[in-house]
């Protein structure tokens, strides 16, 4: 192949709709499948990707998320113009969320969304600020 | 190995929807927070929750379990019913306890058929049967 073609998948995220949230990453899962991704990097991706939609619900009334797809690797970024987080390194720990208790009566604010996504990528990249919004960029190499 | 349809008649579980019967169990995992479900669940997993809330349907979409049994008698929701069917997820209920439940799915499961968990029990009666 001499060039190719980098796709990308665009989704808006609905921060008010706390049980369709996760129709994006599932969706992904299902083009990662018909492209003829592996089972394991397809679950990867698409439970890297829904830890930060439902994040997304969360904490900055909804965003959006867009998967890039190239031949050597896959990139997800999600974007939000929420609060911000104020400490990375501590919302990077496992166990600690500021999730509201109703959230957390749903399963969800366990303080694993973003160690989830760091494990299940090979590369994690944050970006925010405070009263401005959060974007993350995930990178997935495909072997 | 056994299927799923074989693990829902041995456990005598209460089926509300039932998508692909002939999938085989591999192992299993038990837990009520979504995040940690997400992170430690396998693909062919049996996952024993109590947590029946619609987000359970997209979870075991994402980690491919081979089927949701909601544990100590919690019975899913119209919309948690209608949500499984559409996405294709096996969906059961028990009156069982969560661990009950999970020692059985071992017992059936078990590699060397059981013959690891019954070595373990033993060591156990052993220890118990000991001075300390």
């Amino acid at each position: 192949m001499a060039q190719s073609e980098t796709l990308n998948f665009h989704f808006d995220v609905d921060g008010n709709d706390f049980t369709s949230a996760g129709e994006a990453s599932v969706k992904v899962k299902k083009l990662m499948r018909q492209l003829g991704f592996s089972p394991e990097l397809t679950r990867r991706v698409s439970i890297a990707m829904y830890e930060g939609e439902i994040n997304m619900v969360i904490h900055a009334n909804g965003g959006t998320a867009d998967v890039y797809v190239d031949e050597d690797r896959l990139r997800v970024v999600l974007a939000d113009e929420g609060p911000g987080i104020a400490d990375v390194e501590t919302a990077m720990q496992e166990g600690y969320s500021t999730a509201p208790d109703n959230i957390r009566a749903l399963g969800f604010g366990a303080g694993m969304g973003l160690p989830n996504m760091k494990n299940y990528s090979d590369e994690m990249k944050i970006d925010s600020v405070v009263g401005k919004g959060t974007t993350i960029e995930l990178i997935f190499k495909v072997s | 190995m056994i299927s799923v349809n074989e693990l829902a008649a041995r456990l005598a579980l209460k089926p509300f929807n039932l998508d692909d019967g002939d999938r085989e169990v591999t192992g299993g995992y038990a837990g009520d927070l979504l995040s940690w479900v997400m992170g430690r669940a396998t693909s062919g997993d049996a996952w024993v929750t109590i947590m029946s809330n619609i987000n359970v349907i997209a979870v075991a979409q994402l980690t491919d379990v081979a089927c949701v049994i909601l544990a100590e008698g919690v019975e899913p929701g119209d919309d948690l019913v209608s949500a499984a069917k559409t996405r294709g997820v096996n969906l059961f209920s028990s009156e069982e306890a969560a661990f009950d439940l999970c020692g059985k799915i071992y017992a059936l499961i078990a590699p060397n058929g059981g013959a690891e968990a019954a070595e373990a029990a033993e060591e156990a009666a052993a220890y118990a049967d000991s001075d300390r």
